[in-house]
């Protein structure tokens, strides 16, 4: 019985080296950025170069999810940042909440009469809403002074919004291209959703002080930043784990067919919608964790960053990193976003030209679109692609 | 012989074309049938209303003991009643081996969670072997299908549709592109899977529907012209007017 039960697990990771080779750098990474940061080691990463490096964890989990959905199973969506963003908002709700809550509480004990229940609830309202001009809880919040109950709305919430609307349009034999642009509609309608101010969700303020965790606050940033780090480098290993295993049996051989010729694969008697259903609604949960860990060591989430681009960007990641290959997923997205906080963030020194000035934060898109384009060109299966020459050579 | 397959009465008109019209046939288990007529006479639209492939806009398909419409059913539910097809250009998923290609197609739960938990067999990679020599191409197991000529597509498209364990094969030119000991091997597969199957070939090549020798059916604009053997069908004046004399 133990031996059977093994026996597949085994056979998966020997079959798939890549799979321990990518744990094995991102653990040493992990223990690199450890070792070298202000928290626990030699200081010499700081603090908020642990929190680029977490968030970049994090995106690079959504990479190898939208892999995974455009990849392998041929599914085009650009709106897979819109459940990344909702994980967000439903871990900001309780840090923001909690994090309100224990202010009020401190502040009120100064009272000579000790606060009810209500007064402090609404002095919670109207600490939290007062930006939107507004001194009542939304029923959205119902929830918010729990954490179990918030990180069951990280899973659920996207995951049911996934579902009842990969339901709709893969029922609908709605494909290509045209899926694409529902999956845009659908990022932008609750991106302007979210933009309102009496939406529950502070509007265009969105939730803001997330990087300060309730009950942790004797604990410095330089200490919490890498428990996030290392939470975010579980989180990628394990989805990578998860996804390299999906994709790598019968299942994985079925969305690739799916993803090269779906009628044919309704011919074998396989329920093409169901799959589709399956890995959109699967990528959307991971999105939403991934986002769940993103949005604390970002510190505030707002309605922007779900807009339509956003999901763009993630297509262009795993494009350049080459998709079909989760580590090629990895790689584009921790390369691209990288370099892109590096050229807009000011880190890239502006060139000089005489009569004009090269100015990178503006020109980086210009930089990265004509990489997109060259990646298109010259090597379709992008830079994951070189490792897969560098392997096959004899 | 019991009727496995009864299509009756059914017509189908693509923009004011009637590509089918007013057509019954029945197939019976086991048999080998041949389908031939003209281009355009109707024959592979008879098997995308069968597969599901197209509604027609009247008319009954029936299938099994059970007499069920197909008529309701999803490609993919049709496919899992046990109507197996093999298209008249070789579709196999290019991108995976062989194996892949066999093991996918082979019988088993298609649902998405019996398949991410599905475990290889022994039993199951006896199976595909035992598949792959009868087709040919034991020793191209682990190479792409891409790789594969033209021939060996065919055929590997050929040793999927047997996986699939299906009791009616819809074969849509199945020699065409092939040698000529390739077609003799075809029509050995085909041969011996009518042995308990239903199998309805559509064909162009005479002298490969004289190697069935089975009973023919001659399609003509949309409906059936003859049925019978098929010295019976090419002695028939409407048939050699409308297809042989050509």
């Amino acid at each position: 019985m133990s031996t059977s039960e093994i026996a597949p697990r085994r056979r998966f990771l020997a079959e798939n080296p890549s799979v321990l080779w990518f744990l094995g750098c991102l653990a040493l990474f992990t223990l690199g950025v450890t070792v070298l940061s202000e928290g626990f080691g030699l200081a010499l990463i700081s603090t908020s170069m642990v929190k680029i490096l977490g968030m970049t964890l994090c995106l690079c989990l959504i990479a190898v999810a939208m892999d995974v959905v455009w990849g392998y199973c041929g599914i085009l969506s650009l709106g897979h940042f819109a459940f990344f963003g909702l994980g967000g908002y439903a871990i900001g709700m309780w840090l923001m909440y909690a994090r309100t809550q224990g202010i009020v509480v401190e502040s009120l004990s100064a009272t000579p009469i000790p606060p009810t229940e209500i007064e402090i609830e609404n002095a919670i309202a109207s600490q939290i809403f007062g930006v939107v001009g507004s001194n009542e809880l939304p029923w959205l919040w119902g929830f918010a002074h729990s954490l179990a109950l918030q990180l069951m709305m990280v899973v659920l919430v996207p995951g049911l919004l996934a579902l009842v609307f990969g339901w709709l349009a893969f029922r609908s034999r709605v494909t290509g291209v045209y899926l694409s642009i529902l999956t845009q509609a659908m990022t932008l309608a609750l991106s302007l959703y979210l933009f309102q101010n009496d939406t529950g969700l502070r509007g265009n303020n969105g939730l803001s002080g997330l990087q300060n965790i309730p009950g942790l606050d004797h604990l410095p940033q330089s200490s919490l930043s890498l428990w996030f780090f290392w939470a975010s480098a579980l989180a990628l290993g394990l989805g990578y784990l998860v996804f390299a295993w999906l994709v790598s049996g019968k299942f994985g051989s079925v969305i690739r067919a799916i993803r090269d010729n779906e009628a044919r694969v309704r011919f074998l008697g396989y329920d093409v919608e169901s799959y589709k259903l399956v890995i959109f609604t699967l990528t959307a949960v991971v999105s939403a964790i991934a986002g769940a860990l993103y949005y604390p060591q970002a510190g505030i989430i707002n309605p922007a960053e779900i807009a339509p681009i956003a999901s763009i960007y993630l297509a262009v990641w795993v494009a350049i990193g080459g998709r079909g290959r989760l580590y090629g997923a990895v790689i584009g997205a921790a390369v691209v976003s990288l370099a892109s906080s590096w050229f807009t963030g000011g880190g890239a020194p502006n060139i000089d030209l005489g009569f004009y000035t090269l100015n990178w934060t503006d020109w980086w898109l210009v930089l990265l679109g004509l990489g997109f384009v060259a990646v298109t060109l010259f090597f379709p299966r992008g830079i994951g692609g070189l490792f897969d020459m560098i392997v096959r050579k004899p | 012989m019991t009727t496995l397959l009864e299509v009756s009465g059914v017509s189908v008109t693509f923009d004011g074309f009637r590509a089918i019209n007013n057509l019954s046939i029945q197939v019976a288990e086991p048999e080998l049938r041949a389908v031939i007529g003209p281009n355009g006479a109707g024959k592979t639209t008879f098997m995308d209303i069968v597969t599901g492939k197209t509604r027609p806009d009247e008319g009954r398909v029936i299938w099994g003991e059970k007499s069920v419409s197909l008529l309701g059913l999803s490609e993919s539910q049709i496919a899992r009643a046990g109507i197996g097809r093999k298209f008249q250009k070789p579709t196999v998923f290019e991108a995976q081996t062989v194996r892949e290609n066999l093991a996918m197609a082979l019988k088993a739960r298609r649902g998405p969670f019996d398949v991410l938990f599905h475990r290889r067999s022994r039993t199951e990679a006896a199976r595909i072997a035992e598949l792959a020599e009868e087709i040919g191409l034991l020793d191209a197991l682990p190479r792409r299908a891409g790789e594969l000529s033209h021939g060996q597509k065919q055929w590997l498209e050929i040793g999927m549709l047997l996986a699939q364990d299906p009791r009616l094969l819809l074969v849509d030119e199945p020699a065409a592109g092939m040698t000529p000991a390739e077609r003799e091997h075809t029509t050995d597969i085909l041969k011996r899977a009518a042995q308990t199957r239903a199998v309805v070939v559509i064909e162009h090549d005479m002298e490969f529907i004289r190697r069935l020798g089975c009973k023919v059916t001659v399609l003509h604009e949309g409906s059936v012209l003859a049925e019978g053997s098929l010295d019976h069908v090419t002695q028939n004046q409407q048939v050699i007017d409308v297809y042989l004399g050509r």
